[in-house]
């Protein structure tokens, strides 16, 4: 074996109507520090192919949901499934599947984009050629090909961004994780970048959670899962969550949700 | 998950932190430099003060460089270790850490790499240092300088299983001074690296028990007695201890079950 091994464990999942099965399924997650409950019974899924929002203000509790789905700490309550892989069961398995983009900048100013997609390359055990290879259709698609020798210091904050995507399909994972991938970027820059994810979501089937504050990045025709105080108040396509509240925009429907889901 | 995953894992971490180190020049030279204060600077003025009798391993008489080189090899790897620990704190801040622990491997594992490699860089500072040494007259057996590789893979591991240790009670970058002031110096100056335990006992029976039990003593002394073509059995068995503790410890403290990263919700949790 040269490579991990991502088939799912679960016979279900290989077998069966794969197509239906969420590529991640969130269930019944709850996690606390010490008398502060951050989530609580959080369920939802994220199907292939689906670019899926996850909608909730400043401390609704979504960095601790990446923490979680990246295992960065333990899932204590309830479950967290990669195309079947239980991420406390076979973290190795639901690890290898997931693309994570994290809120702050990761990558190494003082290095190369090049050394930087071989770092995370090898890193998640990648051969040489394979990570040249890839590296190289990834920065070609991002319109940085001519860019790959110089350091990373030297690049904009929108071309780090997409870097960091870039580095984070790598692997080839199935699902793609952007905590709040936004912040800092400029209108413009904000704009490309929804549209890059949203391209590769539509092209390759990726299954992407995309978390932010901002409602305007939620589109029509995307999944938006409603977070709020550590609860999801509304899950479904975008168009779903206005008609069950009722509310023209989804702006006036995560108003709703979030007066009602405090009031209780 | 077979070896070649784990290999390559292993290289990708060595290879950054080679290069990080490449970059940062005023790293390398800071850390050259101040080995080279104490040995041409302190050694010098200190040779006059005080007299060495011949002890294990040196068999005739010694200068004082020669004595205080094997302390000042430790030195560069305490300070490696140390600065290692810091350098988990940056990349905690600065979510690099995050891209390490989402790797598949094992988190254990992969914090081993991160710990060799920055070994592995320790020991190209000290053989640098030793060269240098060389022309200043500190001159041991040739076959010496091949002995003391193995030592120097141990201690430098133990120093940086510390420094990993530590760096899981570090919450902030600032907190690197109190590290200087309540690691760095006293294990440096309660050890066997400036003067031998025999001296320091003639001066304070306290002192030199507490330097007896000190690590890093171990650590100076299974250098010094590497580098002389010699075995150390008590500092190696000490040394070893110490590095099963130190790693078990900080492996323990960056468990995704148990350790730091669950009781405070992670790296500076955002919401």
């Amino acid at each position: 074996m040269d490579c991990f091994d991502t088939a799912p464990p679960d016979p279900q999942a290989r077998s069966g109507d794969a197509a239906a099965a969420p590529v991640l399924a969130v269930e019944g997650l709850s996690h606390s520090f010490g008398a502060r409950a951050a989530l609580d019974g959080v369920s939802f899924g994220v199907p292939a192919g689906r670019f899926t929002v996850l909608l909730g203000l400043n401390g609704a509790g979504k960095t601790t949901l990446f923490s979680l789905i990246t295992r960065l700490y333990n899932t204590r309550q309830g479950s967290i499934r990669v195309f079947g892989a239980d991420m406390r069961r076979h973290p190795a398995q639901a690890l290898a599947r997931i693309g994570v983009v994290f809120q702050q900048p990761t990558l190494d100013p003082d290095l190369t984009v090049i050394q930087n997609l071989r770092y995370h390359g090898g890193l998640h055990g990648l051969a040489s050629a394979d990570i040249e290879a890839r590296a190289g259709e990834e920065l070609a698609r991002i319109g940085l090909s001519e860019r790959a020798d110089e350091r990373v210091r030297t690049l904009s904050g929108g071309q780090r961004r997409r870097v960091e995507i870039a580095r984070a399909l790598l692997h080839r994972p199935s699902l793609l994780l952007l905590d709040e991938p936004t912040v800092g970027l400029d209108i413009e820059l904000r704009r490309q970048v929804l549209d890059h994810v949203h391209d590769l979501c539509r092209e390759r089937g990726l299954a992407v959670l995309w978390a932010t504050h901002l409602i305007d990045e939620a589109r029509d025709g995307d999944g938006v899962v409603v977070l709020h105080r550590g609860r999801v108040l509304a899950a479904g396509r975008v168009e779903e969550v206005c008609a069950a509240t009722g509310a023209a925009t989804l702006g006036d429907a995560f108003a709703r949700l979030t007066a009602k889901g405090t009031r209780e | 998950m077979n070896a070649t995953l784990h290999w390559r894992c292993l290289r990708a971490v060595i290879v950054r932190e080679g290069l990080r180190f490449v970059h940062q020049r005023e790293r390398f030279f800071a850390a050259l430099v101040r080995p080279l204060v104490w040995l041409a600077i302190f050694a010098v003025g200190f040779r006059a003060v005080l007299g060495l009798s011949i002890i294990p391993p040196y068999e005739t008489y010694i200068l004082y460089e020669d004595y205080v080189t094997p302390g000042l090899v430790a030195m560069i790897q305490l300070f490696n270790g140390m600065q290692s620990s810091l350098s988990m704190v940056y990349d905690r801040e600065m979510g690099s850490m995050k891209t390490l622990l989402v790797s598949p491997l094992p988190r254990w594992y992969l914090l081993v790499c991160k710990l060799l490699a920055g070994v592995l860089v320790s020991i190209a500072q000290v053989y640098v240092f030793l060269a240098i040494a060389w022309f200043w007259g500190v001159q041991p057996p040739e076959l010496g300088y091949l002995a003391v590789l193995p030592a120097l893979v141990l201690s430098g591991l133990m120093l940086g299983a510390l420094g990993l240790l530590l760096s899981s009670f570090i919450r902030q970058l600032e907190n690197f001074a109190g590290v200087m002031n309540f690691v760095i110096f006293p294990m440096f100056f309660a050890s066997s690296a400036l003067y031998p335990l025999w001296r320091i006992r003639e001066g304070s029976p306290t002192l030199a028990w507490i330097a007896g039990i000190n690590p890093f003593t171990q650590a100076v002394e299974l250098i010094r007695f590497a580098l002389y073509l010699q075995v150390n059995g008590t500092a190696f068995l000490a040394v070893t201890a110490c590095l099963a503790l130190f790693l078990g410890a900080a492996i323990l403290a960056y468990d995704p079950g148990r350790g730091f990263w669950a009781r405070r919700g992670g790296p500076a949790e955002q919401g």
